[in-house]
């Protein structure tokens, strides 16, 4: 086990790096220097003194080693845009509330709608299944982006219990985390139906209810535990999604997350701000892989045994 | 216990419900091929055949659309500004004073191209590099799926913005190269488990022992048989490359004016939502719409084409 997680974690390094790299020349190699993109007119002396302030002058290769040594340092680089604002203080000052909003969401997505699939799967074809895949159909087919705007629409114009924009109390994560669990819980809903429904074919369940298991047991011991694994893996997809969902839901509901940063960096083209936010993106999703590899390989002896062969 | 000795079972207790002993003689008159048993089943399928004729009557929407209303798409018109849907303005006009109609099927040719386009190449691009993987096996297989494996664990939408952003042109071109250049992975995967699973499968081996051809086995074995998995992925996929549209436009980065989409329409309309929401509802109604429609049409194929999976 120890060799698996070691594994992992080294080959998570050798991606995060890659993609690293990838990332910075792909940024570098946009035409014409950053500061002349963003100011127009600049006298000529004081553009190559902000070139060689940020150290854009030197040669490419220069920039990526001093580049890759301030990242081994924690430091992720600061804003063109605005001076003095660094990439990381950003992240660790707002990052909190868009892992909050996140961090709920998902919670809840994954409970009600493995519950929701649980409920779907042993009630095929009755009524309260078409129900639920009727409605996990729309929540995987309707963007968030509608969702947010007719959520905001029904609580300002029809029923304003909860408020519609800005951050604090905890009455304003409410239409945020509404938003941005109906992805995760549509998805989780959908694969857990079709994962029990798969399990329920199987020779030991048959077994269990030949020797005269009552349906609660079968479902608890037999059923949901081993329907619960290929749920596992879409973890990984449901954190990406949660990426997706943060950039919009954290725009719309005017929450300061990293997600605002993320867009407002895109519309300012602040490209360093955008390389080290990509970092952090990329690093917590690989890190979720990571973590959703590790979690099957305890809960499943057979992957660790596959992994060992 | 007495009850069921009192029974006594008569004749009819043993009819056979829904098979008469004449149908049973009876020959097929044709036997039908794969693809034509597939198409009689998506054509019972009434969900699947519904979303698909609504589907396709969007595609004509969107063809014959702007050809419809008396107004230009692009054409301002400022003392016309905000107007809600009417006889004259079908779906009410912008904040410049721009049919609304016309831009919404204009919009919407842009967002269902993107759709098709996408899965097409992406689906296209992860059957030749699964397919050459999987026929090569050993260590050419095991690298290119490293390189898999590795552009698969860099989250998809920040690849796509990524490329947005270098690439800096927002045309229809660069967005699809944006989202396809990492999108074929999952297809690649797919394809090339498939070509193994086959190519372990006894009547592959019993073709091989026979003497039968490379080629003519892939023409009559690996391809037919991965090409009904691929159909069913390639319109499982057409939702995501719309809402990836939907997403970037969104956020700035996609189709810029004057040519629009669903996901720029809707953008746009969502700054003064409140006061005008028919201007975000008819663009964002439509892209659920198409979505679903997709997704359906997607489910009935499954069912059609590949009936193991059927639930």
């Amino acid at each position: 086990m120890a060799r698996f997680i070691i594994k992992r974690v080294f080959y998570m390094i050798l991606v995060l790096w890659i993609v690293t790299t990838i990332t910075f020349f792909l940024v570098h190699s946009i035409p014409g220097d950053p500061v002349s993109a963003m100011v127009q007119d600049l006298p000529e002396e004081t553009r190559e003194l902000y070139l060689e302030q940020y150290g854009f002058d030197q040669p490419k290769i220069v920039q990526y080693i001093r580049f890759m040594k301030q990242l081994l340092q924690g430091d992720l680089g600061s804003s063109l845009r605005y001076p003095g604002r660094k990439v990381a203080e950003i992240a660790s000052s707002f990052a909190p509330v868009s892992a909050q909003i996140g961090g709920i969401a998902l919670a809840i997505g994954f409970t009600v709608g493995t519950i929701l699939g649980i409920i779907a799967a042993l009630n095929r074809n009755r009524f309260s299944d078409r129900v639920i895949m009727i409605l996990a159909l729309l929540g995987t087919t309707i963007p968030t982006f509608v969702t947010a705007s007719l959520l905001q629409y029904v609580f300002t114009v029809v029923c304003p219990i909860f408020p519609t924009t800005g951050w604090g109390g905890a009455e304003h994560m409410v239409l945020p985390v509404a938003c941005m669990c109906v992805g995760p819980l549509a998805t989780y809903a959908r694969y857990m139906r079709s994962s029990v429904l798969d399990t329920t074919s199987q020779d030991y369940v048959l077994t269990a209810e030949a020797k005269g298991a009552r349906t609660p047991r079968i479902v608890m011991f037999h059923i949901f535990r081993n329907s619960f694994l290929p749920c596992l893996t879409v973890l990984c997809t449901s954190v990406a999604s949660i990426f997706s969902g943060s950039f919009i839901v954290e725009k719309i509901f005017a929450i300061p997350g990293l997600g605002t940063y993320f867009i407002s960096a895109i519309n300012d083209r602040d490209y360093s701000m955008i390389l080290g936010l990509n970092i952090i993106f990329t690093g917590i999703y690989i890190l979720s892989v990571l973590v959703t590899d590790i979690l099957l390989g305890v809960l499943d002896p057979r992957i660790r045994l596959a992994e060992k062969n | 216990m007495e009850n069921t000795k009192s029974y006594v079972p008569c004749q009819e207790d043993f009819v056979i419900i829904g098979c008469d002993d004449a149908a049973t003689e009876q020959m097929p008159p044709v036997s039908l091929t794969y693809w034509q048993h597939s198409f009689r089943r998506f054509k019972s399928n009434k969900v699947a055949l519904v979303s698909a004729v609504v589907l396709l009557l969007i595609v004509v929407m969107t063809i014959v659309g702007p050809l419809m209303s008396p107004y230009d798409m692009e054409v301002v018109d400022l003392s016309q500004r905000n107007l809600w849907p009417s006889a004259t303005y079908w779906f009410g006009t912008d904040q410049l004073g721009r049919d609304l109609f016309s831009r919404v099927w204009e919009g919407g040719r842009v967002s269902i191209i993107i759709g098709l386009l996408g899965s097409l190449i992406v689906a296209l691009v992860g059957c030749i590099y699964g397919g050459v993987s999987a026929y090569f096996g050993g260590r050419v297989d095991n690298l290119m799926m490293r390189v898999v494996e590795i552009l698969s664990s860099v989250p998809h939408l920040l690849v796509v913005i990524m490329m947005s952003i270098v690439l800096d042109s927002s045309s229809v071109g660069t967005l699809l190269f944006a989202m396809c250049i990492t999108g074929w992975c999952p297809v690649a995967r797919l394809v090339r488990s498939q070509m193994l699973q086959i190519s372990r499968s006894e009547y592959v081996m019993a073709a091989k022992v026979m003497g039968v051809k490379p080629l003519t086995s892939i023409m009559t074995h690996f391809i037919p048989n991965t090409l009904s998995i691929i159909i069913v992925n390639i319109t499982f996929r057409i939702p995501g490359f719309i809402f990836g549209e939907a997403f970037l436009s969104y956020v700035g980065l996609g189709v810029q004016p004057p040519a629009t989409s669903w996901g720029a329409l809707c953008s746009a309309a969502s700054l003064n939502f409140l006061f005008y929401p028919y201007q975000l509802i008819i663009p964002a109604g439509l892209i659920a719409l198409t979505m679903l429609c997709f997704t359906l049409i997607g489910d009935g194929l499954r069912d059609a084409l590949d009936p193991k999976l059927r639930r």
